[in-house]
């Protein structure tokens, strides 16, 4: 199957914070041999996908499911000769993907849970009564200040118009 | 010694025996933890989806700190690690803290940088001190090999914590083990990730590298794992016999948060230690002390 290149590609991920050193990595090959995940499943391979990065593959990486399969154990980015900050672009590549629509279903799960709650998981009745017996204070069940911010950097937005792309 | 003490998301509804025992421990040791209404979550899960969002989060509980006056003191490894990010790139970054205030001044909040954040496993090592630490330890746990498992956000990425330890040979938690009399062990692969990150991508593979490290415990006849992330414990505790039912294994390693093991050599009542809320059984190891 032809892929379509993008040869700015590259550039548009070095200029988000965290991508800028992907343009200096020669492809040693650290990151892929110390990485816990791909020693699992040949099918994360950050090396590989920087090199599908730097060539322009676009549609490929963004589209892909590997790109939501780091596990940010940063063990690549503290060995890396070029100090490339591997998982720091991941999130590139995921945030880019999420902006074409590809959300992979937990993390958009989880963004809407924050978005609604401010919290990942609510704190219910239950939940308070179990703490007062347990000698611990109650807990807020939600901060509303974050729908706030949500609509300050789009995400509200962003996330209710997924898969529309 | 007073701290913001942000409990984070995970642990009120996986881990309480995390907070109960780090409470309790504080109590002990003279450490005040002030309980915050306004934190919300962290950041960290953002991130994949949009790290703007993730550092705006992180900055807008920062901001909530400093108006106490608090540094902020995480019982979560993730929190720790978003919260310092975010940190020391508003301390450092002029432009990006005007950028970020601009924001903030939307929901009235507003970041000027003044405090830190630690983990508490950190505020033990660096503000009270081993020595003082150990000067409180009323019982030895000198029959226990206990295995430290630092997880990654603890200590890494090493430049948001200033070096503060070597990123592939750490040594904090396991110095924090041996002032209990416990003996630390080594094992293989002791740097390596729960995986936990991706459990809600392909919980194969997280359980897949949990049982690496599962199976080296069991090589080294650990008497516990020691750990301080609430998400390493859901893997390694609240996920143990899944791991063991799926791959045909068998391991029963105990779970401990450092807290609960600390908690034990100052003579705190094992009940007050939340002991009854870790998965894999305990009893064969509280029998040893």
């Amino acid at each position: 199957m032809a892929t379509k290149l993008d040869p700015k590609f590259k550039y548009e991920v070095a200029n988000f914070p965290g991508g800028h050193n992907i343009l200096r990595c020669f492809q040693c090959g650290t990151c892929s041999a110390g990485c816990p995940v791909r020693e699992i499943d040949e099918k994360y391979n950050p090396r590989k996908i920087i090199r599908m990065v730097i060539l322009g593959m676009r549609d490929r990486v963004l589209s892909s499911d590997f790109v939501w399969l780091c596990s940010q154990c940063y063990t690549c980015e503290e060995r890396c000769p070029q100090d490339v900050r591997i998982p720091d672009v991941m999130d590139v590549l995921k945030n880019m993907a999420v902006k074409e629509g590809y959300i992979h279903p937990t993390f958009a799960k989880q963004a809407e849970t924050v978005g609604n709650m401010g919290i990942l998981y609510a704190i219910s009745d239950f939940e308070n009564r179990r703490r007062i017996r347990l000698g611990l204070p109650e807990l807020p069940s939600k901060n509303l200040e974050v729908q706030e911010i949500y609509k300050t950097t789009g995400l509200d937005k962003l996330l209710s118009n997924k898969g529309g792309a | 010694m007073k701290y913001a003490f942000f409990i984070g998301c995970v642990t009120p509804v996986m881990a309480r025996q995390n907070e109960v025992s780090t409470r309790r421990v504080a109590e002990e040791l003279g450490i005040e933890l002030i309980d915050v209404d306004d934190f919300a979550c962290c950041g960290f899960p953002l991130r994949s989806v949009d790290v703007e969002t993730s550092l705006l989060m992180a900055a807008r509980n920062l901001s909530v700190a400093e108006e106490l006056g608090l540094d902020i003191c995480t019982i979560c490894s993730g929190c720790a690690g978003t919260l310092n990010e975010a940190n020391k790139e508003l301390k450092e970054n002029d432009k990006f803290r005007r950028e970020v205030n601009e924001k903030l001044r939307k929901i009235g909040r507003e970041y000027n940088g003044s405090i830190d954040v630690k983990h508490f496993a950190t505020v033990l090592y660096e503000d009270v001190g081993l020595e003082k630490i150990k000067s409180k330890v009323k019982k030895s746990l000198e029959h226990l090999a206990i295995a430290s498992h630092y997880g990654c956000h603890y200590h890494k990425p090493s430049h948001i914590y200033e070096n503060r330890e070597d990123p592939e040979f750490p040594t904090s938690l396991d110095e924090l083990v041996a002032l209990t009399g416990a003996k630390p062990v080594d094992y293989e692969d002791k740097m390596q990730c729960c995986g936990g990150n991706i459990v809600g991508v392909d919980e194969n593979i997280t359980f897949a590298i949990a049982s690496e490290k599962l199976e080296h415990l069991k090589t080294v006849a650990a008497d516990s794992m020691n750990l301080v992330c609430p998400l390493c414990n859901t893997v390694y505790d609240r996920n143990q016999r899944i791991i063991e039912r799926r791959l045909n294994k068998s391991y029963g390693i105990p779970v401990l948060f450092y807290p609960q093991i600390l908690g034990l050599a100052l003579g705190i009542d094992q009940g007050e230690l939340g002991f009854n809320m870790n998965r894999v059984k305990v009893s064969e190891l509280l029998s040893k002390i």
